[in-house]
Parts: C-alpha cells; sequence; structure tokens
C-alpha cells in the first residue's frame, strides 16, 4: 500500500537506511521492550479518498443540521451571518498550516492580525489589553477566576448563579485543581465576603437578561477588594454598553458568534479582556508591536515571563494555545461587519427577539417567565413540559429551544438572530399555539 | 511566504487605519418585523471603534499578511516536538459538510447520532491505538488534556483518602507545560534528573518516590527523541509505591502502530489530534487533546463521554468525573479531521508514518553528526537533537543558526529546548517529508555550520532575506504597545 502522503520510496528507505548504518528499520526501534510492542490493532482497514469522502458524507447524512430547519436554540452558541471573505482567509493554509509563531520573521501574518484581534477585542469590551485567545468562554471564565484569585490572595470564587451551568461547572473543576471554594450566589440580596477574590457575572445571563442593577453590583464587588469579571455576549456588545464602562476588571466571552460555525461545540474562541494593571498576572499568549534595526513594524509574542515554557510551575497558567485560526475567523468577521455592520446584527437580533417574544407571549397558556431587558433569548412558560413542546416542534420541522425547566418551572430558553426570518418566526409562533391548544 | 518586496511598511498600518467612514464589506437583510422600542440610552453602547473596509480591500489586507507567513504548505517545518507533518486537503472538504458544521451542541440526540457515532468511533480507536480503556474526547488541546489528566489523579487520590500526596515528578526530559500542569492541579512539582544516555536516572526516581508521590508525569519518546527503555520497570516502582504514571502521548507518532501505553504501564495518557493525527496547527491552534486511561480510572474521565445504549449514541457523565473541562464536547471540528484520517491509514498506514517519521529523523542525524554536536549519541525516534555548542565556540549561536536557516528557505527547528541541552536544536522531520527535502535541509545545516566557522558575522545578521529584519523584543516586552490606538492616544 502506499500513502498519497507519505512521500518516501521504498528505495529511499534502503538509501536512508544504509546512510543510518543499519539493516533495518526494527533496529531504530531496539530500545522499545518486545512485551511493549503490537503486530495489529483492531482498527478498521484503510479506505481511499473516494470511500472515504463517502463513508464520511453518509455520516453526516445521519445528522439533521440547523441550516436546513428554523432553528430557535441558543444557551452558548449561536447562530449568526457568516460573510463569505471568512472562509476565504481562514481556509489559506498560510495561516491553517502555520504554527505558533515563535519564529517572528516569517510569522508576520499570524503576528498582525493577532494584534488587529487583541486590539478589536479591547475596542468591543472597552477593556485596556486583551490576550490572543482561549478555548472557550468557559475556560476563559475560569482562568479569569484563577487570575482574579491570584491576584487578591484569596480563596474563594464566587459567581452569579444566573451564570451559564456549563461555565458555572468549568469554574468548578479549574477551582477543584487549585484548592478554591466555589460559591454561587443569588443576585438578588448578594453576600459577598472579604474572602471572596471575585465576582463573576454574565451580561446577559444564562436565561438572556441583563442585570437592572450593575452599577450597584459592581461598587459592591469592589467595597469588597474582590474583582469584578464579566462575561459578555460580544454580539450583544453591537448595541449594549460594553463592560469596561461599569466597572469590569476582566471581561470573558464566546468567540464563536464571531465568524465561526456551530460545529456540534466547538472549536469555539474564548475572549479575555483586562484593565492594565493586571496584564502581568494575564493568562495565555500576548503579541506586541516593535520594529527591526530598519525601523520597521513588526509583531512578536511578548510578555512571555508569564508563560509556561519558561515559568514552569509558576506560570500563570499551561495554556500554550490561542485557538488563533478561530481567533482570526473573529477578526475577519468584525472587520467585515465593521462600524456599522455589528450594530446592525445586533438590532435585528435584539428586534426579532423581541417580535417573537411578544407573539409567544399572547398565545394563550404561554408567557415571558422574566421582566426585564434582555437582548436575543428569553424564557418562555410553556402550557406543557419544554421537552414535550420541543419534541412537537421537531416533528414541525422546527428545532426549538433549550429545555430550562429544573430552573425554571416549564421553561424553555428560545433564542432569536438574524438568521430567523419572520416567516421561520411566523411558523414557530402557529405551531406553538397548536401545541399549547392541544395540551 | 512567497517572496517579491514587502510593502515599505506593511506593519504600520492595521483595518483601522485603512478604512474610511462610510464604507463597509458586509450586506445584511433589512429588518423584516416592526422594530421594538430600545432600552434608555444609559445601557446602549455610543460608540464602537471597529474598522471600516471595502470588501475588497479587506481580502487584499489579509491576503498580503498572509504570504508574510510560513507554513507546512510552503515548506519543510521540522519544528521539534510539534509534529509539522502535512495536513490532508480532503479533510478540511469534509469538515465544511453542513452535516457536521451546522450541528448546534444542543440539538435533541436523535438529531445528531451521525456525529456522536463519529465521536464514539474514535474514543475506540484511540483506546485502541494507546492500549487504554476508555477515552473522552473533551479536552480543547494538548495543554488541558494534560490539566485533565492530572485533576483526574487527584479526585482518584482524593477518593482512596489519600490527598496527602502532594507532589508530581516531572523527568527534566519532559514537555515544559507539565510542571506548569501540575501546579494548577494544586501539586508541588519535583524535577528529576536524566541520567547520560538520556534517560531517566533510576537512582534519581527512586530516591524522589515516596509516599508523597501523587504521579510521574512521562513523556514518551523524551523531549530528546529517546525512548527510555526502563518504562517498564518505571511503572512498577510507581505503582509499587501507590502513585500513577501520566503519559505526555504528545509525541506518539514514533509509536504508532507499534507500541502502547498502556502496556507499558501507563495509567493516564493524553494525546494531541493536531500533531499525530495532521489535524492543522492553525498558527496556533484550535488543537484537540483527548485523554485515554485505564478500566479503574475511566469513572473520574471529563463529561461528557459518548455512550451506546441499544443502537443510540448519547452523551453520559462518568459517575465520579472530574466535571465539565470547556463549554461543550471539545472540539468536534479538529476531532472529525482526525477520524478521517485514521479511516484513511488502518493500521498498516500507522505502522508507515511511525516507521517514516523514524527513519527521516535518524537520516537527520546521520547526515549532521559530524558538523554539529549530538550530546546523547544513540538512534533517536522521531526526533532528534543537537547541541550549537561548538559553534558558539565560534560566537555563533544557535538562535543565530535558526535565522540564518530562514534566509536557505527553511522554518528552524525549535530551540533552546529541551534544557538539559545546552544551544539546543530540536529537529522533527516527521514522516511526510521527502529524503530529497531532508537532504536539502542537511546541507543548509552543514552550509551554516561552514559559515559559522568562516564567515560568522552572515549567520549572526541574519535572516537577511525574510520579509522582516530581527524584531526588538526587549523593548516589545519592555514598554509593550498591545493593541492599536488612534493616533495622538498612545497611552498607557
Amino acid at each position: 500500500m502506499t500513502l498519497p502522503y507519505i512521500t518516501n520510496t521504498a528505495a529511499d528507505r534502503r538509501a536512508m537506511l544504509a546512510a543510518i548504518g543499519v539493516a533495518s528499520a526494527e533496529e531504530l526501534f531496539a530500545d522499545i521492550p518486545p512485551e511493549c510492542r503490537v503486530a495489529d490493532l483492531g482498527l478498521p482497514p484503510a479506505l481511499s479518498e473516494p470511500d472515504l469522502v463517502r463513508e464520511l458524507t453518509a455520516l453526516a447524512e445521519r445528522n439533521r443540521p440547523v441550516d436546513t430547519m428554523p432553528c430557535f436554540l441558543g444557551g452558548g452558541a449561536y447562530r449568526h451571518f457568516i460573510p463569505s471573505v471568512v472562509g476565504e482567509v481562514i481556509g489559506r493554509s498560510e495561516y491553517a498550516t502555520a504554527y505558533t509563531p515563535y519564529q517572528a520573521e516569517i510569522s508576520q501574518g499570524t503576528l498582525q492580525t493577532t494584534f488587529e484581534f487583541q486590539s478589536m477585542v479591547c475596542e468591543l469590551t472597552a477593556m485596556d489589553v486583551a490576550n490572543a485567545g482561549m478555548y472557550d468562554s468557559a475556560s476563559a471564565l475560569a482562568e479569569a477566576c484563577l487570575m482574579a484569585a491570584g491576584v487578591t490572595g484569596r480563596r474563594r470564587i464566587a459567581l452569579l448563579s444566573t451564570v451559564h451551568p456549563h461555565h458555572q461547572a468549568v469554574v468548578r473543576t479549574y477551582a477543584f485543581g487549585r484548592d478554591l471554594a466555589v460559591d454561587a450566589l443569588p443576585p438578588d440580596g448578594l453576600a459577598l465576603g472579604e474572602e471572596h477574590a471575585c465576582l463573576a457575572v454574565q451580561q446577559p445571563n444564562f436565561f438572556g437578561y441583563f442585570l437592572p442593577e450593575v452599577e450597584a453590583l459592581q461598587r459592591a464587588v469592589h467595597e469588597a477588594g474582590a474583582l469584578f469579571i464579566v462575561s459578555a455576549d460580544p454580539i450583544s456588545l453591537g448595541l449594549f454598553r460594553p463592560p469596561g464602562e461599569y466597572g469590569a476588571d476582566v471581561v470573558v466571552g464566546e468567540g464563536q458568534s464571531l465568524g465561526s460555525p456551530l460545529n456540534f461545540g466547538g472549536p469555539y474562541l474564548g475572549l479575555f479582556a483586562c484593565r492594565q494593571q493586571y496584564l502581568r498576572q494575564m493568562p495565555g499568549r500576548i503579541v506586541g508591536r516593535t520594529s527591526d534595526a530598519q525601523g520597521r513594524s513588526g509583531y512578536v509574542l511578548t510578555i512571555q515571563t508569564r508563560e509556561q515554557h519558561i515559568r514552569r510551575e509558576r506560570a500563570t497558567s499551561n495554556i500554550c494555545t490561542s485557538q488563533q485560526l478561530v481567533a482570526l475567523a473573529a477578526t475577519v468577521y468584525l472587520a467585515a461587519m465593521g462600524r456599522q455592520g455589528l450594530r446592525q446584527v445586533a438590532e435585528l437580533c435584539y428586534h426579532k427577539a423581541h417580535y417573537a417574544a411578544q407573539r409567544i407571549a399572547r398565545l394563550p397558556g404561554y408567557s415571558l417567565a422574566f421582566d426585564g431587558l434582555f437582548f436575543k433569548e428569553f424564557v418562555v412558560r410553556c402550557p406543557r413540559p419544554p421537552a414535550e413542546v420541543n419534541r412537537a416542534l421537531l416533528e414541525q420541522g422546527i428545532v426549538g429551544g433549550l429545555d430550562v425547566s429544573p430552573h425554571v418551572e416549564n421553561g424553555l430558553l428560545l433564542c432569536v438572530t438574524e438568521m430567523n426570518t419572520r416567516e421561520d418566526i411566523e411558523r414557530l409562533v402557529d405551531t406553538l399555539a397548536q401545541i399549547g391548544g392541544s395540551g | 511566504m512567497s517572496g517579491g518586496p514587502r510593502q515599505p511598511d506593511i506593519g504600520a498600518r492595521l483595518t483601522f487605519d485603512l478604512g474610511k467612514p462610510g464604507r463597509t464589506a458586509c450586506s445584511l437583510p433589512a429588518p423584516d418585523v416592526p422594530a421594538a422600542e430600545l432600552p434608555p440610552s444609559q445601557f446602549l453602547r455610543r460608540e464602537l471603534n471597529l474598522p471600516e473596509l471595502s470588501q475588497v480591500d479587506l481580502v487584499r489586507y489579509f491576503l498580503a499578511l498572509s504570504r508574510l507567513n510560513y507554513s507546512v504548505d510552503s515548506g519543510f517545518y521540522p519544528l521539534g516536538s510539534c509534529t509539522m507533518k502535512y495536513n490532508p486537503k480532503v479533510h478540511e472538504r469534509l469538515a465544511c459538510l453542513p452535516g457536521f458544521a451546522d450541528l448546534h451542541p444542543l440539538q435533541p440526540p436523535e438529531t445528531v447520532q451521525g456525529a456522536l457515532a463519529l465521536m464514539y468511533d474514535l474514543q475506540r480507536w484511540l483506546a485502541e491505538i494507546t492500549g487504554l480503556d476508555a477515552v473522552s474526547l473533551a479536552p480543547a488541546a494538548g495543554a488541558q488534556g494534560e490539566l485533565t489528566g492530572i485533576l483526574m489523579v487527584k479526585a482518584y487520590l482524593a477518593d482512596r483518602g489519600e490527598e496527602g500526596r502532594r507532589r508530581v515528578l516531572v523527568p527534566d526530559s519532559a514537555h515544559g507545560t507539565n510542571p506548569a500542569t501540575a501546579a494548577m492541579g494544586g501539586f508541588e512539582v519535583v524535577t528529576v534528573a536524566s541520567d547520560n544516555q538520556g534517560n531517566t536516572d533510576m537512582q534519581a526516581l527512586a530516591s524522589a518516590l515516596d509516599d508523597g508521590v501523587a504521579a510521574l508525569m512521562l513523556t514518551l519518546p523524551n523531549t530528546l527523541g529517546l525512548f527510555d527503555p526502563n518504562v517498564g520497570r518505571i511503572a512498577e516502582m510507581l505503582h509499587r509505591k501507590g502513585a500513577l504514571l501520566y503519559g505526555d502521548g504528545a509525541n506518539l507518532n514514533a509509536l504508532l502502530g507499534r507500541a502502547r501505553f498502556g502496556d507499558m504501564g501507563f495509567d493516564i495518557v493524553h494525546l494531541n489530534m493536531h500533531k499525530t493525527f495532521s489535524t492543522p496547527h492553525g498558527g496556533g491552534g484550535p488543537g484537540s487533546g483527548p485523554v485515554a486511561a485505564k478500566g479503574h480510572l475511566a469513572t473520574y474521565l471529563p463529561t461528557p463521554v459518548v455512550d451506546k445504549e441499544g443502537d443510540r449514541f448519547v452523551l453520559a457523565a462518568p459517575e465520579r468525573s472530574i466535571g465539565r473541562v470547556g463549554l461543550f464536547y471539545g472540539h468536534f471540528g479538529v476531532l472529525l479531521r482526525a477520524y478521517a484520517y485514521l479511516r484513511a491509514l488502518g493500521v498498516e498506514g500507522l505502522r508507515q508514518v511511525s516507521e517514516n517519521a523514524v527513519i527521516n529523523a535518524n537520516y537527520v542525524l546521520a547526515r549532521l553528526r559530524q558538523a554539529y554536536h549530538l550530546p546523547y549519541d544513540r538512534h533517536c525516534m522521531h526526533e532528534v537533537v543537537f547541541s550549537g555548542s561548538r559553534q558558539r565556540a565560534k560566537g555563533v549561536r544557535t538562535w543565530d543558526i535558526a535565522k540564518r536557516l530562514i534566509d536557505y528557505g527553511f522554518h528552524p527547528p525549535t530551540v533552546y529546548f529541551p534544557l538539559i541541552v545546552d544551544e539546543a536544536l530540536m529537529i522533527e522531520p516527521t514522516e511526510t517529508e521527502s529524503r530529497e527535502a531532508l537532504d536539502a535541509f542537511c546541507d543548509a545545516l552543514l552550509a551554516i555550520a561552514r559559515e559559522a566557522e568562516e564567515e560568522p558575522q552572515v549567520v549572526k545578521e541574519a535572516p537577511h532575506t525574510a520579509p522582516i529584519g530581527r524584531l526588538d523584543e526587549a523593548t516589545a516586552a519592555r514598554r509593550p504597545v498591545l493593541r492599536w490606538r488612534r493616533e495622538g492616544t498612545d497611552a498607557p
């Protein structure tokens, strides 16, 4: 069998083995004790490229992608329009098949676009500095909480109970490593103590709503000597006030909305920005601008004494990668949307979500679970268990919302973005009416 | 990086500088619903400072920058321990199929059975390749895979009432992330020296190993590119003391289809899909770092794993799981490329990968050993580590040699790592490179060795042909400029 991904011929190998001075390749593996060797494995036989395409296409066809059905599912992963230029740029193998830009002179493409990314994240969040990217919003939040513990020397992490449950879970996993306690506090009657390193909130929260008294909250957090961490939806920042303007010390967010497909949950992108004073405690890669001997501007990885390869066990984090290609997608997306486009996307989400919410709230048996300001997600109380409602919607070819009945009785979390047409919304409303009526 | 003159100062102008008010690169639909009332202005954004570019200007900007990058598709990229192999193009096409790319992670399970089947099979195959019993695909990258593994160790010990085991042993030939990972797990790091053969020093290990040790993190083959033949004894020693053997599987390329971590006595191992399984490195991510474990540790794997109930695939949480490590289920878009790679190769293909990877590295070793000091004089596995100590004696540093390689058209190897080799040059050719490519690379390094003798200044001032000269990294770190600012507001 000749593999297309291996270039040496049998004659090449013979010549190379002769140059090495061994009779066979087996001699090169002599250090591996015989009892650790295997001759065969239980794997399926190799496929040619056409057969591979056939098999994977068949596997893909066993799924029902949300581009073929109206979809009202959010909960941390969002359908937003991706301009064609995004795929064109990140598909270039000069970006896709490079590695971490250790050799700056031949990596300026990666480095300069990362500097763009950091700049755009700072603009979006109204923060001073941003890193080059993290795994996803949940791990970015966890790293922010660890950073707060490092900055304050305190051993308890506080977050609001309205933070996405998966984010809370990841914070707990990371906290277990560092032996930190985690308190999930209700938003009303906040009891922050002197032992808390931070308060982490989500804006809008898991249920889609903004905190009503964010100024008072940030004052309380700072009076307690803790850091105020905000996890924000970057699309919402096209329309809503950025966390940097209401006292956030660290802002994290999910960058998937910025030009990446849903991809069944990953790869996504953690946004991470903070105030200047915490720069040297920040986790992750950072790119800075400098110049060469001729005075030409160039970019390098910098402030590396925080990082694992230099600081080893005293590093701020063990993270190495920066989700570079996903961050590049976000950079191209934001450049393509620009000043006007991002606001337009955010407004489309806002108006369509409010239109859908108003229509559904008027249906008999349905109501909105919360009052207050929301962006593109909201919780509807259904006349029947949400799991049944979702099943009935799917039978009609509609992907419904997220069942949040463990948190809100008969609660269904719906998401409406610029990708949902009015026709989609009318179909959802009509189908919900039928489902409600038949219950 | 395709030659051509670099524009005067392309780095001085960002998208922010290139735009003009009123331009746009996107086309969005008009509202088709009645407008809702916006909230009061104190909730709204006053200004959004993003670029305003036309679409053609945007494409040209990012294309021009892409040409300043060196990549696997532009040439030989022998970055040690990074496994920069060729990335098959069919994978990119498959990853874009709507049946994969447009799946929402929270869709009803009955609408994503194909995706779950893929993950289930990949779990099984990775278990088979590593000789371990259970796999979670959730970790987002190698470093997160390590953290996952170390947290599993911690949870396991806690369940046994052995929280007193506070130390993790890390050989000095391990990956740099290992100590940082152990610290994130709340452990104290104890370094174990290597012996003069480049193996774990068995006496040093014996004296460091006591009842306070939780685990040893062993990179195999290690970062010297050497397989430690004592691995079986090491596993035995640890297990006898009640400690676990953790494996950093980043260098699995050397062992594919030939030797298995489980059979050597490892308890938990992480793998790197972006190294061994040919998924594109993306300029620094996204990667993917699945974790494999022995049966008695499977219950601690992160959430979720894919299980099979009858003929249905479901997402499940192992009973004593350390919990979630990411927002959803790992990097599905990366995992499906690894799946395709395994399907294309089969067992015979995997064995060809390891064979050619090891032959290529030993060929480089054989060709360069006269010119460069070889600190551990034995056959290597998938990578070889030289020292630039001879050249340093002439005033030429390894850093200079790396920069000079750029002039010859190659990406430099990993340099100054592992730390135990003075002036280290760590070369990993991978199996996808041809003998001709290796010859050209070795010829360049031999020429540089001669230059270091005869005209060292040429080497010390390299690169001469790159798009930009050596950059002032000291100033970059001392007076950091980390973002664009409008002219005249260059604070803080």
